[in-house]
């Protein structure tokens, strides 16, 4: 126990130390990891041999990120990119696997062998990539919608890859091996297809993944429904790994990839209600085992194997990177990625991917490569991993600044998206704002604690989501970074206090207008940083003051100005006693002071309403005044 | 010359989002130092003018200019609101009303007749500056110099026909004029508009 304890924390130091440090060199986390990685792996030798069984445990990390990715993504949002994922993604796996394959024929391979390698080199790291757009913003762009396609094709195509492997083994190896194997009582993985035949087989995976979709669409959402009720935030982090893992494990039993049924599981739920929350709680992990992850790969560098074959490895990687950018910047030429965009998509994608590893070890254990070229290749996958931040960096520094100037002065940066806005509380007040705001075509994103008040709103088709919208995370992943306003909206006056401050606090540029439930509540939310603030009786009181005055006769027009002024004089003094209430510092509690100051200010009010001297024009009747009754005479006289 | 003629634009606009003339005129305004740009419609989208910020607006500026596309042969409402309530007895008018004494006034607008149509042979029967006579008389009454109005006729079609952008320019070049208090009104009294008082100017230059 004690030993997994020091594991655990020269890992944790490592990340600790190293990742911020990085991050404020401008180099990113992911270059941070890997230092780390190299530093307490091969550098000073602090962790050894467990790495591997470490990092297949982080790869869990991965599985994670694409459940996150699929929660961003609607079905019908993918459905419209089909041509992309299809053509982009098929494009770059099917080009890359021939040229590499090629090179490698050349270089000597068998067939078998070129095209294992090929195939294991033509796929991306989804983990480094996506990490790094999601860290630099950089995913909403065309380059990174793009190579996200390309990525997501790559995750469904190491199925079919895994399938054609044991197909490739090469006869010498394998009589090898089966000698072994006698010797060896062969470890059976847990799965239950293995001994079914073919059609049997996928009649299992057909069903598995038809189950797996109707289940996360229909009996989710009651599970979260009963998990919410209880109001135990740990009860729901536990239902949403428990998701995870079990499709994960769902997904290993019928020989499919776990990442690409998460993403499926996420894609079906991305119209859920519970998506901001489950995003929320499913984040920390996904960050912490991507970590773990990028530090493993920074560890397993074999420094014995990179120095015996250093010139041999670091031209690999260079050659195999310059030849995937240069099918990435052919494809982008012809599926019309432009600018600056077609260099983040040639430049992300041109490392070899964390699949590399998982297929080499597969294609070793399916005698496919011999151990020494596997040793070897695996070195050139984490290299080309390692490179990848720097282009990244590359990118940033070098390639963006000079496309930056020439796209500004061009027509795009017109606003094609409206900023966000986010309704914190979805009651009978926040429904109105939604209504007219979805009327004219603006986005929101709703939120409300109450998972019942969420199913009332959804069954009548306006989407919200549930969540605590307290929770800055939940903020985030419901999209405030990208949010012009928020609204605060929410029933419980305190709660709504500190979400102003904690907002204001961490997003001052974030308009907030806030809803107030009385005068003091109106006084917290101004004093806590809240843009506007209204009573949410005020209107609709004043209104009804104003019915009165009709119904007593009043003219309609005369009702109207008297409204007015009413509020201006209200406004006039509203600064004052506000003064006065937070003046009272800590104990605000309406006291005599301000008893008295309201006193007088209504007094003051009263004989601004009455004042109506005819010969000088009193407040209410500013405006119309008629001139007084002879002032013609003056005129005439001095034409 | 005097020093800078300090310049205030009330822009009356109320669709803005259609505007194809008079926002790109608006937003040039915006760009010209010492001119004060005042969108009335954003600033009382209910018409709850604040009577003593306009008198004070007034106060501060010697040129005085109505921006607004002509409706109905008039301005838009916002503007009739605020001459109803800004233009006090006392203020603007009336033995002690001296506020505005000495001022220019002018109109900025845009028609959608052709100019021919506005001429007593035309179908509007009348021409611009005959049709703003009540806004040439509140300037008279209130003390105020009348210029004539800087028109841009048959202004639908104005986007489509690239004559927006030139339009544009001269107002600039009308508003540096005003600003040096340059502008020769014995030579405007009788002018429709004052556009051509500006190509004048411009080829005088040239």
């Amino acid at each position: 126990m004690t030993a997994y304890f020091v594991q655990a924390f020269i890992y944790l130091c490592a990340a600790v130390v190293m990742v911020p440090l990085a991050k404020r060199l401008g180099l990113g986390s992911v270059l941070g990891y890997l230092i780390a990685g190299v530093i307490i792996g091969p550098i000073t030798g602090l962790v050894g041999r467990e790495t591997t069984t470490i990092q297949h445990f982080a790869e869990f990390g991965v599985v994670m990120m694409l459940f996150l990715v699929g929660l961003e993504l609607q079905p019908s949002m993918l459905w419209e990119k089909r041509t992309r994922l299809l053509g982009l993604g098929g494009l770059q796996v099917l080009v890359s696997t021939a040229a590499i394959g090629a090179v490698a024929l050349i270089l000597g391979q068998s067939w078998s062998v070129a095209l294992a390698i090929g195939l294991i080199f033509s796929l991306s790291s989804t983990a480094i990539v996506l990490q790094t757009f999601n860290e630099k913003g950089l995913i909403k762009t065309e380059g990174g919608q793009n190579a996200f396609m390309v990525l997501l094709f790559q995750d469904i195509a190491v199925i079919p890859i895994l399938a054609l492997m044991p197909l490739l083994a090469l006869p010498e190896l394998q009589s090898i091996a089966s000698e072994l194997a006698h010797a060896d009582a062969h470890h059976e993985e847990l799965s239950l297809v293995a001994h079914l035949p073919a059609w049997a087989t996928a009649l299992v995976v057909l069903a598995s993944i038809v189950g797996l979709v109707l289940a996360a669409h229909f009996l989710s959402r009651p599970l979260f429904r009963y998990v919410a009720d209880s109001g135990l935030q740990e009860a729901f982090t536990a239902a949403a790994l428990m998701l995870v893992i079990g499709i994960a494990a769902l997904m290993g039993l019928i020989g499919l990839s776990p990442a690409l049924g998460a993403f499926l599981a996420g894609v079906v739920l991305a119209n859920s209600e519970f998506r901001h929350e489950l995003e929320a709680d499913i984040e920390p992990f996904k960050g912490l085992l991507l970590g773990l992850f990028f530090i493993t790969v920074g560890a397993g560098i074999n420094f014995s194997i990179l120095s015996e074959n250093l010139s041999t490895v670091v031209l690999l990687t260079l050659g195999l990177m310059v030849l995937k950018a240069s099918i990435l910047f052919g494809l982008a030429v012809v599926f019309r990625v432009h600018a600056s965009d077609r260099w983040l998509f040639t430049l992300s994608l041109a490392q070899a991917g964390e699949f590399g590893f998982v297929l080499l070890s597969y294609s070793l254990s399916h005698h496919v490569l011999p151990e020494g070229l596997a040793q070897m290749l695996s070195m050139v996958v984490a290299l080309s991993m390692f490179l990848t931040p720097i282009l990244f960096i590359l990118f940033e520094k070098v390639i963006l600044p000079r496309y930056q100037t020439q796209e500004t002065k061009s027509e795009f940066d017109t606003i094609d998206e409206k900023g966000k806005v986010i309704i914190a509380g979805i009651g009978r007040f926040g429904q109105i704002i939604n209504r007219l705001l979805i009327a004219n075509n603006i986005p929101t994103v709703v939120l409300d604690y109450q998972a019942g008040q969420v199913d009332r709103l959804r069954s009548i088709n306006i989407k919200s989501f549930y969540g605590d919208a307290s929770r800055t995370d939940l903020l985030v992943t419901a999209g405030i970074n990208e949010a012009s306003v928020l609204v605060v909206a929410i029933d419980d006056k305190s709660r709504a206090v500190d979400l102003v401050k904690n907002i204001k606090h961490s997003y001052p540029n974030l308009k907030v207008l806030a809803r107030a439930y009385d005068r003091g509540h109106h006084y917290e939310l101004r004093d806590a940083g809240a843009d506007y603030v209204i009573s949410e009786t005020y209107n609709s009181a004043l209104q009804m003051g104003g019915e009165v005055l009709r119904c007593l006769g009043f003219h309609a027009f005369r009702v109207e100005q008297l409204k007015r002024n009413f509020t201006s004089a209200e406004r006039e003094h509203f600064d004052e006693l506000f003064a006065s209430w937070r003046h009272e510092g800590e104990n605000r509690s309406f006291n005599d002071h301000y008893r008295q100051l309201f006193m007088s200010m209504e007094k003051k009010l009263l004989d601004m309403m009455q004042l109506d001297d005819s010969d000088r024009h009193s407040k209410t009747e500013r405006g119309w005044t008629p001139p007084p009754k002879q002032y013609t005479d003056d005129i005439e006289k001095t034409d | 010359m005097t020093e800078s003629q300090r310049i205030l634009i009330l822009f009356a606009h109320p669709s803005q989002h259609r505007s194809e003339v008079n926002l790109p005129l608006f937003e040039a305004s915006k760009e010209v130092s010492g001119v004060t740009v005042v969108d009335l419609y954003q600033e009382y989208p209910t018409f709850n003018i604040d009577i003593d910020r306009e008198q004070q607006r007034l106060r501060e500026h010697d040129v005085i200019i109505f921006m607004f596309p002509l409706y109905w042969y008039s301005t838009p409402s916002v503007l009739k609101e605020w001459q109803d309530l800004v233009l006090e007895y006392g203020f603007a008018y009336g033995v002690e009303g001296t506020a505005l004494h000495g001022k220019t006034f002018l109109c900025a607008l845009t028609a959608g007749g052709a100019e021919k149509a506005y001429h007593c042979d035309g179908y509007n029967h009348f021409t611009i500056r005959e049709l703003l006579q009540p806004l040439e008389q509140m300037a008279n009454f209130t003390g105020m110099q009348f210029l004539p109005p800087f028109t841009l006729f048959a202004a639908r079609t104005a986007a489509e026909q690239g004559r927006v952008s030139g339009h544009v320019d001269k107002w600039l070049r009308l508003l540096a004029v005003l600003a040096a208090d340059a502008v020769d009104t014995s030579a405007l009294r009788d002018k429709k508009t004052i556009n051509s008082y500006i190509d004048g100017l411009a080829e005088e230059q040239s």
